[in-house]
């Protein structure tokens, strides 16, 4: 790929990842590290490419566990912020009800 | 007309996902929109991984492909549900690690292919694989660290004299491995020693952070593992994997900022403060004094005839979700004219932000939280400060012992209080394995047990008062 565009397109890319999150709450914080945790969990797909190229045993190992890890990132990235979010959620206080009876 | 091929399709798809990606995390970060952007990004990559099958490089190894995805989607999945709500951090720490393993695991393939002359790399774009290499092999190890330590396999923060010139060493040597590789080109030799390094120097920088400060850490590997992830997708020439890496590196890094800034402590300060300071059992001192213990009873008079109370909670509060009958036991000394505010450290319940949100679920109003900075003048005119299952966040030997692994981390002063009641299961030291001062404290008084029963304890109390 001709350089300079690579370098365009990183320098776009970072601009749009600080302004994106730029003015996200603390109470966000982990949730959204948690997210950004899953989004580079693409790399499984770059782990794909190289095994699917792979031709000598060294290279299909390493790209086996190229495959294994980025999938593992990408899975279980994104259980883990689903569980998160869902714990962020404020459900209706169940307690509130008996309060008075105690 | 024909149909589009699959030279159109392949990275046509590859920008869609991108775009979801950009937008899933817009959407993460407002509370409102937080799940929805999930999805979307979830959508991209199941959009990506398929269309991968397809990619035109692609050649083989489907089979390996399938048991891959399938065994670590498999593995990863039922260990991100069966564990407990408490343990998140170290699984964010060890799915990021994975990520930077699988961008190291990349760059080594393409290294290998480069030294058995398949595939010939311009030298900009061997520098940027080596890099990658380097990055995603320390995020790797780093981050297993991380987790290794916040699941307390590993509880010691192992320093030893010089540690801070040895790292440096370690890395510069990685340096120059990489650039020995740039100029001769890769062998299977230099390449085992290049990444070897590289996976001890991430292990070395982290081996000595403390419990606390584990939140940045993680934070910074992955923002680090975004930055490998997007210089794989420039050795690869796949666009999307360059704009999400460095979208969550840029992302990531920021992130790492403002969580250092919400400790009030400088990233340099994090990362560099444990080294070359004291001796290697610092944290398992113990502390002089014996722990006092109070009843509920006693505690309950103490407060409802305080003027002024203030409630630290911690993650015990959360671990017993105690939030509903702690507000009740506030509502309660309220309208006996007790004044009750809580003071919540950034990074108390381990995740920034759980210890509001636990709150703002039982119903406490806004008004009444406040941030380190804004309460901790108000302790010495505090006749109560209650600590609900909080730990290193109120542990004075962050400013009064240089030894200790926590030291200069901003804490709540609740040894200032008047009086301090600690709420606390049992007399073990937190996650952290740090020994609590405060605990030892002549106006502290500890009351065990689970923080929902002591509260309701509490609020039985107060009521037995009239």
């Amino acid at each position: 790929m001709e350089g300079w565009i690579a370098l365009y397109i990183f320098m776009l890319a970072a601009f749009t990842g600080i302004e994106v999150i730029r003015r996200v709450p603390a109470i966000l914080h982990t949730p959204l590290m948690s997210g950004s945790n899953f989004i580079h969990g693409i790399v499984v797909v770059g782990g794909m490419v190289v095994l699917g190229m792979a031709d000598t045993t060294a290279e299909i190992v390493v790209g086996f566990i190229a495959v294994f890890l980025g999938a593992g990132n990408a899975v279980g990235g994104y259980v883990v912020t689903e569980r998160m979010l869902e714990m962020f959620k404020t459900s209706g206080s169940k307690n509130e009800k008996n309060k008075e009876a105690s | 007309m024909t149909l589009p091929g699959l030279d159109f399709i392949v990275p046509a798809a590859y920008f869609a996902a991108a775009v979801m990606f950009i937008y899933g995390l817009k959407g993460m970060s407002s509370p409102v929109t937080a799940r929805q952007g999930m999805i979307w990004a979830g959508v991209a990559m199941l959009l990506a991984v398929l269309v991968t099958f397809v990619h035109p490089a692609v050649k083989g190894n489907y089979m390996l492909m399938l048991i891959a995805l399938g065994s670590a989607s498999l593995l990863a999945w039922w260990w991100a549900r069966i564990v407990a709500m408490t343990d998140m951090p170290q699984m964010i720490a060890l799915y990021n690690g994975m990520g930077g393993g699988s961008a190291a695991a990349i760059a080594a393939v393409e290294l290998l292919k480069v030294y058995s002359g398949q595939v010939a790399l311009a030298p900009v774009t061997i520098m940027i694989a080596s890099f990658g290499a380097i990055i995603g092999s320390i995020a790797f190890s780093g981050s297993l660290v991380a987790f290794a330590k916040l699941q307390g396999w590993m509880r010691k923060s192992w320093r030893f004299p010089g540690q801070q010139i040895f790292n440096l060493a370690v890395f510069a040597a990685t340096l120059a491995i990489g650039a020995w590789i740039f100029i001769d080109g890769p062998t299977p030799m230099l390449l085992a020693l290049f990444f070897g390094l590289a996976l001890l120097a991430g292990i070395l920088i982290t081996v000595p952070i403390g419990g606390a400060d584990m939140p940045v850490v993680i934070s910074l590997y992955n923002a680090l593992t975004g930055i490998a992830v997007g210089f794989k997708g420039y050795v690869l020439e796949i666009p999307a994997l360059m704009i999400a890496g460095i979208v969550v590196g840029a992302a990531g890094s920021l992130l790492t900022q403002l969580m250092a800034k919400a400790m009030n402590r400088p990233l340099s300060n994090v990362l560099f403060s444990g080294f070359g300071k004291a001796d290697e059992d610092a944290a398992g001192g113990p502390a002089s004094g014996e722990m006092k213990s109070i009843d509920a009873t006693d505690a309950a008079i103490q407060m409802a005839y305080a003027e002024k109370v203030i409630i630290v909670p911690g993650y015990g509060m959360a671990v017993a979700q105690a939030q509903h009958k702690i507000w009740e036991l506030t509502e309660l000394l309220t309208s006996r004219g007790v004044k009750v505010s809580f003071a919540i450290h950034p990074v108390a319940g381990r995740m920034p932000g759980h210890m509001n949100v636990l709150l703002a679920e039982a119903g406490v109003p806004y008004d009444l939280i406040f941030d380190l900075e804004d309460i901790n003048a108000q302790f010495p005119t505090t006749d109560v400060a209650l600590v609900i299952g909080a730990n290193d966040v109120v542990n004075p030997a962050a400013r009064k012992d240089t030894s200790s692994p926590i030291y200069g981390m901003p804490i709540l002063d609740v040894d200032r209080a008047r009086n301090c009641i600690v709420i606390k299961r049992g007399q073990g030291t937190g996650f952290s394995g740090i020994e609590n001062l405060l605990f030892f404290e002549d106006n502290t008084r500890m009351l065990y047990g689970d923080a929902q029963k002591v509260a309701q304890a509490l609020i039985g109390g107060i009521k037995a008062l009239g």
